[in-house]
């Protein structure tokens, strides 16, 4: 386990609030202000079209990449139209149409993840919400490129995970990553959801306890910083990681990121 | 045939207690419900079974050895009540996880087998739970077994975070290499399956059995209500759903399971 400085005068739920914050920018602010020549793709080919998830090509830096991201929407009509960025099953299967593509043009992949969890819907459930993350895990163990993951704001539980098998995970510092919401874990804890701000204390979801775990290899400072600061830092470090990972055989690639996984609560 | 004290997994104490099933409430000792593999004989509703009468329904007489049972929790977050409540689950479930792996044969087929159990925290995934099963798919990767699943969970162990979170993409993984090795993986769904299970190794089967009226879904049926402020469809989420809707290969009985199962590995053994 890794050891960090104390950040403890800054409280999980403080983050919580921060990540969940109507003005943060979400998955579609990165790429348009990391992505060049941004060309949206749709659809998954199957059913339909989520845009919870926008999904396309372009380049960071002059490279090329493949960009997937999560979108909540802007206004209440974009908001609702893309269910507040809450991906439905379309979604993971479209995410998973545009990393093959990437795999068979040999470009790397960048995901940006912030959404409260998987949609929660009857027709979610009729079209195979929990089979598309499933799938979506197993696969993204395979892809023969460079995945880069860079959770932007409330990573939610399994429905974040889906975009998260990775070769390097990146957190922004005000982002959080959990397996349930503070409040849920609330209510089944003390039958009490207005504990939340106990429960994320306890739920470890900060980028800083995530970092000590080793679950995510990088924090991106937000403190005292701009927008502008911000995302030139991150763009630096993909690109950096997008460079050390290419330089990497196929099976090291792949080796290495089932190592990564493989490690977490190995006892 | 029905479900034998085989190895002597099952302890007499268990045998003798009294359950009820659920539906039309008949009462009787465990024993009497293992004449009818653990279905009512009265009303037909599945009743839940414990992974060690899972084991004695389908693996062939003496013919299983556990794996990695050596491996206990710990409560890595000092997350509250957690000691508490593993300490209560091996009590109630006599396990010391919710999930038991190792290697054995069914209708004389060699497999690796993991059997997740309710009675343990729900059949929450935890490291050592995800870790079990990772362990199960690497060695039948390096054996060259076929693996049979069997799943029952509430999902990912809250009180374990973004560690059992994270298990689901370490399964994932070692399921995938099987996968990739040729290896046959047949998971079969029991009551209830559902959350970081289901969105897991549950779907990634190469064949996908359930169990009559299991409950299998991503989503809690409360959670879907309170969000969408319907009412849910008469069967949702039941396996029958499930066969419908293309994501399950079949339901089987439990008075078929053992034979559908051989059936299948026998088709895809290896000459």
């Amino acid at each position: 386990m890794r050891t960090i400085e104390n950040t403890s005068e800054i409280k999980a739920y403080d983050r919580v609030q921060a990540a969940r914050d109507g003005k943060r920018p979400s998955g579609g602010y990165f790429i348009s202000r990391l992505v060049d020549n941004f060309i949206e793709l749709h659809g998954d080919r199957r059913f339909g079209d989520d845009s919870a998830i926008i999904g396309g090509v372009g380049y960071i830096g002059g490279k090329s990449v493949t960009v997937i991201a999560m979108e909540r929407g802007d206004t209440i009509e974009d908001r609702m139209k893309r269910h507040f960025g809450c991906p439905t099953p379309e979604g993971y299967r479209k995410a998973l149409r545009l990393m093959k593509q990437a795999e068979k043009f040999g470009r790397p992949i960048v995901c940006f993840i912030g959404s409260s969890g998987a949609y929660c819907g009857i027709d979610a459930e009729e079209r195979g919400q929990g089979e598309a993350i499933a799938e979506n895990l197993f696969e993204m163990m395979g892809i023969k490129v460079p995945i880069i993951s860079v959770i932007i704001g409330e990573g939610g539980s399994g429905g974040a995970l889906a975009l998260g098998v990775c070769d390097t995970a990146i957190m922004l510092e005000n982002s959080v990553y959990s397996v349930i919401s503070p409040e849920g874990c609330a209510s089944i804890l003390w039958k009490d959801s207005t504990k939340a701000a106990e429960a994320a204390e306890v739920l470890k979801l900060t980028a800083h306890d995530l970092y000590k775990f080793e679950v995510i290899e990088k924090i991106i400072d937000e403190k005292d910083r701009s927008r502008d600061e911000i995302t030139s830092d991150l763009k630096s470090f993909i690109l950096c990681e997008i460079d050390t990972k290419e330089k990497l055989s196929v099976d090291k690639l792949l080796d290495e990121r089932y190592a990564k996984f493989r490690k977490i609560g190995a006892c | 045939m029905g479900i034998m004290n085989l190895f002597g997994l099952l302890k007499k104490k268990s045998e003798n207690e009294e359950i009820t099933c659920k539906k039309c409430e008949r009462t009787a000792k465990r024993s009497e419900f293992y004449k009818t593999d653990m279905v009512c004989p009265d009303c037909g509703t599945y009743l839940r079974m414990g992974a060690k009468e899972r084991l004695s329904l389908v693996v062939d007489e003496g013919e299983f050895t556990e794996h990695f049972s050596e491996l206990k929790s710990e409560n890595i977050l000092g997350f509250p009540e957690y000691d508490d409540k593993l300490e209560k689950s091996k009590k109630a479930s006599g396990l010391d996880e919710g999930v038991i792996c190792g290697v054995g044969k069914i209708g004389g087929n060699d497999c690796a087998l993991f059997v997740m159990d309710s009675n343990f925290m729900m059949g929450s995934m935890g490291s050592v739970v995800g870790e079990k099963i990772t362990r199960l798919f690497e060695l039948a990767t390096e054996e060259g077994l076929p693996v049979v699943g069997f799943t029952t969970s509430g999902g990912a162990r809250m009180q374990e975070g973004i560690i059992s979170l994270m298990q689901m993409a370490k399964v994932s993984g070692a399921a995938k290499r099987h996968s990739d090795a040729g290896g046959l993986y047949i998971a079969v769904l029991t009551d209830p399956t559902t959350g970081g299970v289901t969105a897991s190794f549950a779907m990634q089967g190469d064949i996908i059995i359930a169990e009559p009226k299991a409950l299998i879904g991503f989503a809690g049926q409360r959670v879907i209500e309170q969000t969408t402020g319907k009412k849910l469809p008469a069967g949702f989420q039941r396996a029958e759903f499930m066969l419908e809707h293309g994501f399950i290969d079949m339901i089987e009985t439990r008075q078929r399971l053992k034979y559908t199962l051989s059936k299948l590995l026998a088709v895809h053994a290896k000459h």
